[in-house]
């Protein structure tokens, strides 16, 4: 048998309790077929901001409000780059003037400080509330600062950033590899699966040794693993060989590589295998669903929030739809790129319920470019749908950028990477 | 106007809409036409809501409603045909590439031709 989701199979997921809160959402009369359509949103990023723009693009006779505190969105896309030297913060600055004046989405910058699931009330700092027909909850991670001991947000702020939410934390990060002596030593420190972006570590790793190459070097980048593998494996150990030999060193969890202390006074991390001292420390802690989640009760044991696949309706809540990192969406990586493609499925359908419809079969997609140098770029793609146990990947579609890629296919992917960078800022933001 | 159903959508309901969806081509469609049959009444243009779901995904590269503002080729307003061409073309290998044959192998070719015909239709549809 195929892995297609058969009609038959399709319906049970509707009507299953993996959907159990799609029916519970068609129970709840009030909510489905409010005379009202107002959807709020908590979290401008590229799952709220793209949920925002398709609602109101989708269905204009939607009422969409997005609360997100921060005037200016930095996303962590193309931050590396920026720790690289080859983009501004200005470049992967993004607000949302588009979204109000070409999309009438009403933009909130407050902080929700609770969910009132009874009411279908958002709670706001400044003490206001909003009311909803439907929410959907958009609040990227969180990071368990107490999984390494000695690191807090303290820390993360003045010697080890974790630079895994842009803004002052990629300046500081930044400011701190400027300021460093020739011959130092760079710990980008990475966790166990599941965490955000499942390149980024190494490409991390890349481009600060493409701005060491040209500038400090003697110096080296040692990438500590909580882990025994990691995502595009070859092509970065290929790329790092060609383009930066000896400057690149990376210790699975089998050689030491998950750190269990830090000191930030000493500048040193503890290993298994002992103490080393570093001069930039970079750490990437576990990570968790957003605040909010947890405060709302979004979360099951994981961390993370279980959803609906058909349409990222959380299982725990029915009229809330969680998308994006906090969301558990089967095989998809936690990418910006798969945030924005739920964000889309989300508001498609919100778009149904609202019509008193069924949501459609649900299309997702993935692309993660990573770049290696300004002209080495690779990627990892993929298609997914809906299988009776949730999102898996379609077999025989998507995968890596070929191992024996030639320097011309090389230099596409940069320039796709960067292209593509800007297209879907343009379509989140735009 | 907002669709005001007389009757809430419960189990019973959802599993009317199922058996009625019997023998269409794929679930949204069926589910859709099941709705329709009950009189819910289509407000917007509706036509292949199959075609717009898979298109949403193409705008993550080639920009909204396929308009790109970069490198990355535009696809809004090339022709059904030559849009279909292509992605079936990726999809066999006889169009080089370096990202799209491992995308529109993820893609039977009856919704490569839903989404060529969103693209190739678009621009007179939309804004």
């Amino acid at each position: 048998m195929s892995n297609t989701l058969s009609r038959r199979d399709f319906s049970k997921l509707l009507l299953s309790g993996v959907a159990g809160s799609a029916l519970g959402l068609f129970g709840t009369s009030t909510n489905a077929f409010a005379s009202t359509k107002r959807v709020v949103i908590i979290g401008g990023g590229f799952g709220g901001a793209t949920a925002a723009k398709y609602l109101r693009k989708l269905d204009p006779s939607i009422q969409v409000t997005l609360v997100e505190p921060k005037a200016v969105f930095y996303t962590c896309p193309l931050s590396n780059w920026v720790l690289g030297g080859l983009k501004t913060m200005d470049d992967i600055a993004h607000t949302y003037a588009a979204l109000k004046s070409k999309y009438q989405v009403n933009i909130v910058p407050d902080v929700v400080t609770g969910i009132d699931v009874v009411k279908n009330m958002v709670k706001l700092k400044n003490g206001k509330t909003l009311g909803y027909d439907r929410l959907i909850v958009a609040p990227g991670i969180d990071f368990k600062y107490d999984s390494i001991e000695g690191y807090s947000e303290n820390v993360a702020n003045t010697q080890m950033p974790h630079a895994w939410q842009a803004g002052s934390q990629t300046i500081l990060l930044h400011k701190q590899l400027l300021d460093m002596k020739n011959g130092g030593k760079v710990f980008i420190c990475a966790p166990a699966n599941p965490f955000r972006c499942p390149p980024g570590p190494y490409e991390r790793a890349s481009l600060i040794a493409a701005y060491l190459k040209a500038a400090k070097p003697q110096s080296k980048v040692i990438i500590f693993d909580a882990k025994d593998k990691f995502s595009k494996q070859g092509l970065f150990k290929k790329g790092w060989d060609r383009l930066y030999p000896g400057m690149i060193e990376w210790r699975s969890v089998a050689l030491g590589g998950k750190v269990l202390k830090v000191d930030a006074g000493a500048m040193t991390i503890t290993t298994e295998l002992g103490v080393e001292k570093g001069d930039v420390i970079n750490i990437i802690p576990p990570q968790k669903a957003g605040k909010i989640a947890f405060d709302a009760a979004l979360t099951d044991a994981t961390g993370w929030c279980p959803i609906n696949p058909v349409s990222f309706e959380s299982t725990l809540h029915p009229g809330i739809h969680v998308i994006g990192d906090a969301s558990i969406a089967g095989a998809m990586p936690k990418s910006g790129f798969a945030a924005s493609s739920q964000g889309k499925v989300a508001a498609a359908a919100i778009v149904r319920l609202f019509q008193g419809k069924v949501p459609a079969a649900p299309s997702l997609v993935n692309t993660c470019y990573s770049l290696l140098a300004s002209n080495y770029g690779v990627s990892v793609a993929g298609v997914y749908k809906l299988a009776v146990d949730g999102i898996i990947e379609i077999k025989g579609a998507g995968g890596l950028t070929p191992l024996d890629a030639d320097d011309n296919q090389l230099n596409q992917e940069a320039m796709f990477a960067q292209g593509w960078y800007q297209n879907i800022c343009q379509d989140i933001w735009g | 106007m907002a669709v005001k159903p007389e009757i809430g959508l419960t189990a019973s309901a959802l599993m009317i809409a199922v058996i009625v969806a019997g023998s269409s081509a794929l679930p949204a469609d069926c589910l859709a036409s099941a709705n329709s049959a009950r009189k819910f009444s289509a407000r917007q243009s509706d036509s292949s809501p199959r075609g717009q779901i898979l298109a949403l995904s193409c705008a993550s590269c080639h920009g909204t409603d396929g308009k790109s503002v970069s490198v990355i080729p535009t696809i809004n307003g090339r022709s059904v045909e030559y849009i279909e061409t292509a992605l079936k073309g990726y999809k066999s290998g006889d169009r080089p590439s370096t990202v799209m044959a491992r995308h529109a192998k993820g893609y039977t070719d009856e919704e490569l031709r839903l989404i060529a015909e969103y693209f190739g239709t678009i621009s007179t549809t939309n804004k």
